[in-house]
């Protein structure tokens, strides 16, 4: 795997390696492989990196959980890591503690609004939340009358519609009919919904990379294997140059994710700059999601379009995490509009700022 | 064990940003002294000898290289940001970007000193041009079946044979080429090329203007009969140019020249469409920058591994296929987009002047440097297929 001497990522890997096994994961009807695996990821203190130590969490730096995020993305695991960090840093942004267990955030679409009425109770509707059904609490990032606030809520006093998004993971409508919360903070001054979203999509972007990276192994493994006529299909020209498509695509996907990750992780606020890298990651990741999966289907034949084989765990994923705070479309009529209205000759000294 | 590729997300370092407001200061007072028109690719920029001097004045070419051959001993980061704020002004560099980005780090690895000496200073002083001689007739994408011939005489070799597609061979000084000095041989047909510095306006070299569909000149086929060159003009190995040229194109190809060729018309598109776009033309741009964002991360990345001493053949040659594949749909998204712009834009007369131009460029930009299909079959050898 990735030459990593980040001590984050070499346990989640160990532990993924161990209890998130594709072929055992697909295998395995039941899904009873779930809790063990939260179990040891939630011992090691994974689902709350981004938590201080003071506020219930693990204190780890956000480049190491983006790492971290890239990992779970190599592996495709379907629990709520990504969703439980997210609502743990957005939680701490307020510094409002977190509690055990799974959480996932809301909003997770930027044209839903969650709002705070006069009385502190919150109400609103949102839809596409990852693993609302499996989550114990909700993070809330509500628009009340004196601006923005972030609150923790118990997710039982919610009404949740279920649902599956393209990568058979629950993707549900929550809706809040003045809920009452556990906790009720004003966000720091400049946080917004954006700021939300953008950091929601850059951890998207990261998992999507991750889902590439491991497309395009197997898929160099299959063709290594798999003979037509009496070759390896890896010596056809024409499947090389597919792969070294995808292996662009997958380049591509990872650079842009890793760029915005690095920019966050360094960044004193989510100015333009990190809009830019922000945006553009979730925007590029998205095409290369589309453009590197269908390639390796391609590879793979028939077999890859199995519930059997391994590859749809990859691919549907991708594709599914693209609609997740931002679909591409979304970023990139933001993104234009930005450009746009700084002007023509501002737009190479924005790109060249990074 | 994984396939993928990192791009480390290489910072540019404080005094690149520096550099880069000299570099936009500097080319300022060049177009506000008209020495280029930023907003008209199409000129024949192949004869700026005045701009080339200036450029070398302000210690911007050669900028990596040792002191004592006259360069500054600056970063590999450091250059990228020149080379890219030159391309995105559209500065006429084809007199000294050849000798700058690939001819003088060949000499400096290859020549003799004195040659190094002689020649390296002056390249740095923005005084002379350099062609490079590998196509033939017959020999493009398969380098080794290269047929002109250079055979051992007294002192030196005779060159016999043709090379084509040679840019910038008429306003060149010198060439750097591959010639046959042996045969192939059975167990590898890619020996029995070497290296030579080819000094041009000599007897024995004519070289033939080549038009191209742009309208423009830039091309030629390059005859020689008879043409000597002395001992000393060998770079490197005697019949081991193979493993020197594939090592020189990681230079080639990962530079921000490899997406920005046709950039202009992206800018251009912008200043059309003004400040409120509408969601079309909005989403089209977006893209449009994100990609470019990406590749440009990327190719900042590769600058720092060649910092760094690495030889990225397979990373450069992904960022050849991506930026040279995108730079090329570039034009055509732009006029689609364009389509729906104002017929009041001020700008409308510009744009479509450069669409039509960037239009004409856009076929070649996938094939010089090495084709789309040749850099697939690297980046294939890369993963381990072959
Ligand atoms: C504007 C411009 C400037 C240039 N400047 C220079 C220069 O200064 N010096 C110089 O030496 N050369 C120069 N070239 C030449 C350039 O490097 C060659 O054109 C290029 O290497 C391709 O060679 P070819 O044109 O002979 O095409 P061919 O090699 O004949 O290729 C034709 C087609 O077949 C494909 N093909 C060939 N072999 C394979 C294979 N094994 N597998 C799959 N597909 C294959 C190619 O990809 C291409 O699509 C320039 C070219 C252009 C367009």
């Amino acid at each position: 795997m990735a030459e990593s001497d980040n001590i984050v990522v070499e346990t989640a890997e160990k532990i993924f390696a161990d209890l998130a096994d594709p072929q055992t994961i697909n295998n395995d009807k039941k899904n009873s492989w779930q809790a063990p695996l939260w179990q040891a990821l939630s011992d090691a203190g994974l689902p709350l990196s981004w938590v201080p130590d003071d506020l219930g969490g693990s204190g780890a730096s956000l480049a190491d959980g983006f790492a971290l995020l890239n990992a779970a993305g190599r592996f495709a695991v379907a629990v709520p890591l990504a969703e439980t960090m997210l609502a743990g840093w957005l939680l701490a942004q307020a510094k409002i503690a977190s509690p055990a267990g799974e959480m996932t955030v809301l909003p997770a679409s930027p044209k839903d609004r969650i709002t705070l009425d006069a009385d502190g109770a919150l109400s609103g509707r949102a839809r596409g939340v990852p693993f609302a059904k499996a989550a114990k609490h909700f993070a809330v990032l509500a628009h009340g009358k004196d601006g923005i606030s972030i609150a923790l809520i118990d997710a039982a006093k919610a009404r949740i519609e279920a649902g599956l998004n393209v990568g058979y993971d629950h993707s549900d409508t929550v809706t809040l009919d003045k809920v009452q919360p556990v906790t009720l903070k004003p966000a720091p001054k400049g946080f917004d919904q954006t700021t939300l979203m953008l950091m929601g999509g850059v951890a998207r972007s990261l998992q999507i990379a991750g889902a590439l990276e491991s497309m395009l192994d197997i898929s160099v493994r299959y063709s290594n294997e798999r003979v037509a006529f009496e070759k390896k299909i890896s010596k056809f020209q024409a499947v090389q140059h597919n792969l070294a498509r995808l292996a662009g695509e997958s380049a591509a996907a990872l650079a842009a994710a890793t760029s915005a990750a690095d920019a966050i992780a360094n960044a004193k606020a989510f100015d333009n700059e990190v809009y830019l890298e922000a945006a553009s990651a979730k925007i590029r990741c998205a095409e290369a999601a589309e453009k590197g999966g269908g390639i390796a289907h391609q590879v793979h034949g028939a077999i890859g379009f199995t519930m059997e084989h391994i590859l749809h765990r990859y691919s549907l994923r991708a594709l599914a995490w693209r609609d997740d705070f931002g679909s591409e479309s979304h970023w990139a009529v933001e993104l234009g509009k930005l450009v746009a209205s700084r002007g023509a000759d501002e737009l190479w000294p924005l790109v060249a700022s990074r | 064990m994984t396939a993928a590729l990192r791009f480390d997300p290489i910072r540019l370092p404080e005094k690149c940003e520096q550099l880069r407001k000299e570099v936009r200061a500097f080319l300022a007072e060049e177009i506000a002294a008209g020495t280029f028109d930023p907003h008209k690719p199409n000129r024949e920029d192949t004869d700026a000898p005045e701009f080339s001097r200036r450029v070398g004045a302000k210690g911007w070419l050669g900028m990596t290289w040792p002191k004592k051959y006259g360069g500054q001993e600056r970063s590999f980061l450091e250059r990228y940001v020149v080379t890219e704020e030159m391309r995105v002004a559209n500065a006429p560099t084809r007199r000294f970007f050849v000798a700058d980005r690939q001819s003088g780090p060949v000499l400096l690895k290859y020549a003799p000193e004195h040659i190094k000496m002689d020649i390296l200073p002056r390249i740095c002083r923005g005084e002379i041009c350099f062609a490079i001689g590998m196509s033939e007739p017959n020999s493009g994408s398969d380098l080794f079946a290269a047929k002109t011939r250079a055979t051992k005489t007294d002192g030196g070799y005779l060159i016999n044979g043709t090379k084509i597609w040679t840019s910038s061979a008429h306003i060149a000084d010198y060439m750097i080429a591959i010639f046959r000095t042996s045969p192939p041989t059975k167990e590898n047909r890619r020996h029995g090329l070497t290296q030579f510095l080819v000094k041009m306006k000599q007897p024995g070299i004519k070289v033939n203007p080549i038009g191209q569909i742009t309208g423009q000149y830039e091309f030629n086929e390059v005859v020689f009969t008879d043409h000597f060159i002395p001992d000393d003009h060998v770079l490197g190995e005697v019949d081991g140019a193979w493993k020197q040229a594939t090592s020189e194109l990681a230079y080639e190809r990962s530079g921000p020249e490899r997406f920005l060729e046709t950039y202009y018309v992206l800018t251009e598109l912008v200043r059309a469409v003004g400040p409120n776009p509408d969601t079309r033309s909005a989403e089209g741009i977006g893209r449009l920058v994100a990609q470019l964002h990406t590749m440009r991360r990327m190719s900042v990345s590769v600058a720092g591994m060649l910092q760094a001493g690495k030889e990225p053949v397979v990373e450069a040659s992904i960022v050849k296929d991506i930026g040279t594949v995108w730079e090329q749909q570039l034009p055509h998204r732009v006029r689609d987009l364009a389509a729906f712009v104002e017929e009041t834009a001020t700008n409308r007369e510009t744009l479509e002047h450069q669409l039509d131009f960037a239009i004409k460029t856009a076929p070649k930009l996938t094939i010089q440097g090495g084709t789309t299909e040749v850099l697939r079959g690297i980046i294939a050898r890369g993963l381990g297929l072959r």
